[in-house]
């Protein structure tokens, strides 16, 4: 697997001058294919990162490689046709009067003529589960329905990268449920590469890579299952631990025996605890 | 300050084509100096219902009693500003209304506008920008500097500096990070605890609902669906399950236990109880053998 997006040494200051810099030299690597999160307290530069990788803020220095291509003035468009963006409010992403209208906006940008792109806009609300709602204005729709269709309006233009920026932190529990699977079974199906920026450690645990953002630094890379085990470095970033982490360590303090892998492994737990409870 | 609501209906853009019954039949009390959560999916008319308590939705037919004022459809603002005097509502994302050069101006704004004296609106700010723990360094900087977090706390400082007796949260932690909303969800607590300030809060979170509420009304399709202590509402998870709404984590994870046939006392609501069930369970099983 090859990377898909290459960050080199990017450093970003913020424009009134101050010493304090948003990101501090900060690099890494994506995989192709693979779903990353990015975690880090308010105001630890993850955004600021995610900005920088769709060219929408100017970095004072560093590179950016995004599918072979280097971030530049004249690149930022080619970069950007590979990048689809999801905010975190669903409202200020709207556009059109129908959900439809909304879902075609893009490739109406993108000059796609009328009939390729009613195939493509009826593909993709499909694929979202907003068929049915296809004619219905935007504000008839709950939260977690109009994510699903500003997902539906990035599919459209096919990217390969998307890059979901606090995507699911204003909707409720079902909503936040629906589109964490979404994301999930369009980059299975899609080999879309996922980049999120959360505060939800039970969404980052079910990405294949977490990268930790501290104050414009990259802290901690790996595993979601090894970066939050990490109890030390979970309290410095201000991050939860994940909900059977919780539960191992108050049991194992209270002195119940529980294998070390649980700790990691919800599942696991849940087995491990009904079988030892029926038994006692 | 207790809040009742008598046989409440609000049509929103009534007269019109788009008329649309947004609140049906809301009968309600909430106790003063009660901490209660307003639950539900989107659009299941939570923010509807709390715009009631200070006036800014009316009902369409049916009374709202806070304190001694009562609020119907014909009922003029004028009427309202004593009411709107102790009911402070911090809506989502209250930082995106901030405005004035420096942190302490823009909470004074608020008892400025409500009559007090430069100096009694300047006490008032120093007061409520110490409860959200705002350092004093901060205050005559400007509000647009601070960080997200910072911002916030600022913005419910100037709804603090209006005195109000009830406060209403709207999402009042969304988008901050965990430490953050744990912060916030304190003062709050705090508040309501020192203050003995009567607290609405309106939330996705269900562990908050389960760490704070004393009291929970769940909302749905514009009606009230359930009202409770929140063992009383999340004891019944299928149903909750078939609103749409979620479980307290602990629950939640109870409820994995209880499929498999673990037999709970009743259902744990938080990380403490949730623990302690499983050692009374494991140290049942103990003392057979």
């Amino acid at each position: 697997m090859d990377n898909i997006i290459n960050v080199k040494n990017l450093t970003y200051k913020y424009a009134n001058g101050g010493e304090k810099k948003a990101l501090d030299n900060v690099s890494l690597s994506i995989k192709r294919g693979t779903w990353t999160s990015i975690v880090g307290h308010n105001g630890s530069g993850k955004s600021t990162l995610a900005r920088s990788i769709d060219g929408l803020m100017t970095f004072s220095d560093g590179a950016i490689t995004v599918d072979g291509i280097t971030l530049s003035d004249d690149t930022v468009w080619d970069i950007r046709k590979r990048i689809g963006m999801i905010f975190q409010n669903p409202d200020n992403q709207f556009v059109g009067a129908t959900v439809e209208d909304d879902v075609a906006f893009g490739l109406e940008n993108l000059g796609v003529e009328t009939a390729q792109m009613h195939s493509i806009v009826a593909d993709v609300l499909e694929k979202v589960r907003m068929t049915d709602f296809k004619e219905r204005q935007p504000d008839q729709l709950s939260g977690g329905q109009k994510q699903r269709v500003a997902i539906a309006g990035v599919l459209a233009s096919k990217p390969k990268i998307i890059i979901l920026d606090e995507a699911t932190s204003m909707l409720d529990p079902q909503g936040r449920h629906e589109i964490i699977e979404l994301i999930n079974e369009i980059h299975r199906e899609n080999n879309l590469t996922v980049l999120s920026i959360t505060h939800d450690v039970s969404e980052a645990m079910l990405s294949d890579h977490v990268v930790v953002i501290n104050d414009g630094k990259v802290v901690e890379t790996g595993a979601p299952k090894d970066v939050f085990k990490d109890n030390e470095m979970l309290k410095i970033t201000g991050l939860e631990q994940p909900f059977s982490a919780q539960l191992f360590d108050d049991l194992k303090q209270k002195g119940v025996f529980l294998p070390e892998e649980l700790k990691m492994n919800e599942k696991g737990l849940e087995e491990w605890l009904w079988q030892s409870l029926l038994k006692a | 300050m207790a809040i009742t609501f008598k046989s409440v209906d609000f049509i929103y853009q009534a007269h019109t084509p788009f008329e649309n019954l947004s609140l049906k039949d809301i009968n309600l009390t909430i106790p003063d100096g009660s901490y209660t959560a307003i639950i539900g999916h989107t659009g299941s008319g939570k923010s509807t219902l709390i715009q009631h308590v200070n006036g800014l939705l009316k009902p369409t037919t049916g009374e709202v009693v806070v304190d001694d004022q009562t609020i119907t459809g014909t009922t003029k603002n004028k009427e309202l500003v004593h009411l709107r005097q102790h009911v402070g509502i911090v809506f989502q994302f209250p930082e995106s209304q901030l405005f004035a050069e420096s942190v302490i101006e823009d909470v004074k704004f608020g008892p400025i506008n409500f009559g007090v004296t430069n100096e009694e609106a300047q006490k008032r700010a120093e007061s409520a920008l110490q409860k959200v723990k705002m350092p004093q360094e901060f205050w005559d900087k400007s509000p647009f500097e601070l960080s997200g977090g910072q911002m916030r706390r600022v913005a419910i400082a100037g709804i603090l500096a209006t005195n109000p007796k009830i406060l209403i949260l709207d999402e009042p932690t969304a988008g901050l990070d965990p430490q953050g909303r744990r912060e916030m969800m304190e003062l709050f607590a705090e508040l309501h605890q020192k203050e003995k300030l009567t607290i609405l809060l309106v939330t996705h979170q269900m562990d908050d609902v389960a760490n704070f509420a004393d009291n929970v009304i769940v909302m749905d399709r514009g009606s009230v669906a359930k009202i409770g202590t929140p063992t009383e509402v999340f004891s019944d998870t299928e149903w909750l399950i078939n609103h749409q709404l979620g479980l307290p984590s602990a629950a939640n994870f109870a409820q994995k236990l209880i499929s498999h046939g673990v037999q709970f006392k009743k259902i744990p609501l938080d990380m403490g109880e949730l623990v302690d069930q499983i050692i009374n369970l494991e140290g049942k099983g103990n003392r057979h053998e």
